[in-house]
């Protein structure tokens, strides 16, 4: 294992203080947790909104705190879940008394502490709702599997529900314009490594040099095939199809990001743009926005996801919206 | 059997977990994410700190601590599952400071009850509830033939092993292993080993 770290044990730790000490202005700790917060928190008047996960995907989730977004970021260990009463702290942190909303991945772990984050709070008299996001094509969404997993899709589900927020909607509102994004949000990914997970030291599985997985989650585990490596356009082609497949997007306006899982040069973000581009024009779709960049990583992996957002007036409205959260260009 | 022999067996079932987290990790890593059995360690350990800190005599308040130090500490999803199952027995055993063979079939009982409704998975899922559920049949089945208590405990390892064995025919169809589908066969669920061991460790430390 080649990274930039001290101790395996200590890169949450270090991460978070490095992070804090980027951005003073708009970021701070709740002392004794992993709990970033916007400065300003609570703020008053406004529904909260608490994402979070494991650690390991830079800039999500703490990069996207800040006015506008998120509210609190709760920062597991790395690829894994947070527990419930540092998701409780998070709660009790933001919540000016309007309630606040989860925005919770869908992985296992995840929607488990977040529900028993949920009890807790209920416990308290704190009115807290969540909201779980699935936009990864690459897993069946069936009675068979616990469902799609959430990637990339979900930073669109932080902008868009954190400017509702911001313009004084109510917590069911906000819920409603969450739930409006997930349902017309698709993302697929691939990748041409594996990462190390610190702790553990070696990757979870190997590519040979021309190969390449298809599918895969944020999580360093394997995708749904592999596959001999294609060109940039042919990859492009293959993603878009399955996230095209899922949902009808002809004649409509959306939103694209082309998300960088960790190690690949943004050069190759955009010629995969530049794909992108291309075949949803043919199609006529119309691209109302793109982001490129790196949004929702697995630590070093080199490879990167697509997502599609369809979008409406409303839609297109609140993703315009500004935000102070350090990491959303 | 007294508090302090269930504190013993949980600190035992916490060495376990340290001596065996490496293995579960890495059965973990095969369909997973690969820290199972890191987190269980991490989890127990502070267990095991509490214990050798504080005295309980009550079991319902020990079980709790257990409770909440594994929702705490533990993260993932395992966090949660062993967490809901030790809270749900905190409640049965609250004012007690002693057990016996038949609460084991309680025991089993709550553990299965919480696991499955926190986690809302059923047999065959490939979960820590393929070992677990033969486990509480077998106990019950046991006890209502009036076997031995060495006999009870060893059939109930015995179950627990088989069920761990038949997670590696089946496909996943809870947690992230799910979603490798048909190529989770062959794979052996870091879930249900983990309870297999914690099974065992209460056996070997009865017998």
């Amino acid at each position: 294992m080649k990274k930039i770290i001290n101790n395996p044990e200590n890169v949450l730790e270090e991460m978070l203080e490095g992070m804090l000490k980027a951005n003073p202005n708009t970021l701070k700790r709740i002392e004794g947790t992993d709990v970033i917060i916007n400065i300003n928190s609570p703020i008053k008047n406004k529904v909260a909104l608490v994402s979070g996960g494991g650690s390991g995907h830079e800039p999500a989730h703490a990069g996207f705190v800040g006015e506008g977004m998120l509210d609190g970021a709760v920062c597991g260990s790395v690829f894994t879940s947070p527990t419930p009463d540092q998701v409780f702290e998070a709660i009790k942190a933001v919540d000016s008394g309007k309630g606040t909303l989860l925005i919770v991945k869908n992985y296992t772990g995840d929607v488990m502490n977040f529900e028993m984050a949920k009890d807790l709070a209920d416990m308290e008299g704190i009115e807290v709702d969540y909201v779980i996001v699935n936009d990864d094509v690459a897993v069946e969404d069936s009675t068979f599997t616990a469902g799609r997993r959430g990637i990339a899709g979900t930073v669109f589900v932080h902008k868009i529900a954190g400017a509702k927020a911001s313009k004084g909607a109510e917590l069911s509102e906000v819920k409603a314009v969450a739930e409006k994004v997930i349902n017309n949000t698709r993302s697929m990914g691939m990748a041409l490594s594996p990462c190390i997970v610190p702790a553990v030291g070696k990757p979870n599985f190997i590519l040979a040099e021309d190969e390449m997985e298809i599918g895969i989650g944020i999580h360093g585990e394997p995708g749904i095939s592999r596959e001999k490596i294609k060109t940039a356009d042919e990859i492009v082609k293959e993603l878009l199809d399955n996230i095209l497949k899922d949902i009808d997007y002809s004649n409509s306006e959306v939103a694209v990001m082309v998300n960088g899982m960790g190690s690949t040069p943004l050069m190759e973000l955009y010629i995969a743009n530049n794909a992108v581009y291309d075949i949803l024009e043919n199609k006529g779709i119309k691209i109302y926005k793109t982001f490129v960049g790196e949004y929702m990583t697995s630590l070093e992996m080199s490879g990167f996801s697509i997502t599609l957002l369809k979008l409406d007036d409303e839609l297109k409205e609140l993703l315009d919206y500004e935000t102070k959260a350090p990491f959303f260009k | 059997m007294k508090v302090d022999n269930v504190k013993k067996i949980i600190i035992n079932i916490g060495n376990i977990m340290e001596e065996n987290k490496s293995f579960l990790s890495e059965l973990d890593a095969a369909i997973g994410d690969g820290d199972h059995g890191h987190n269980m360690a991490k989890g127990f350990n502070f267990v095991i700190e509490d214990f050798n800190n504080n005295d309980y005599d009550d079991l319902g308040l020990l079980f709790k601590k257990v409770a909440m130090l594994l929702i705490s500490n533990v993260g993932g999803a395992s966090g949660p599952l062993y967490g809901t199952a030790f809270m749900e027995i905190s409640k049965e055993f609250s004012g007690r400071d002693e057990l016996n063979i038949s609460d084991l079939e309680k025991i089993l009982e709550l553990s299965l009850k919480g696991i499955k409704l926190r986690g809302k998975a059923e047999l065959d899922d490939k979960t820590i509830i393929d070992a677990l559920q033969p486990a509480y049949l077998s106990v019950k089945k046991d006890l209502e033939n009036n076997e031995s208590e060495n006999q009870v405990l060893e059939n109930m390892v015995m179950a627990a092993e088989k069920g761990v064995e038949h997670t590696k025919e089946i496909i996943a169809k809870k947690g992230r292993a799910s979603y490798l589908g048909e190529r989770s066969i062959g794979h052996q669920d870091p879930g249900a080993t983990s309870t297999y061991l914690i099974l065992k460790t209460i056996k070997d430390n009865i017998i």
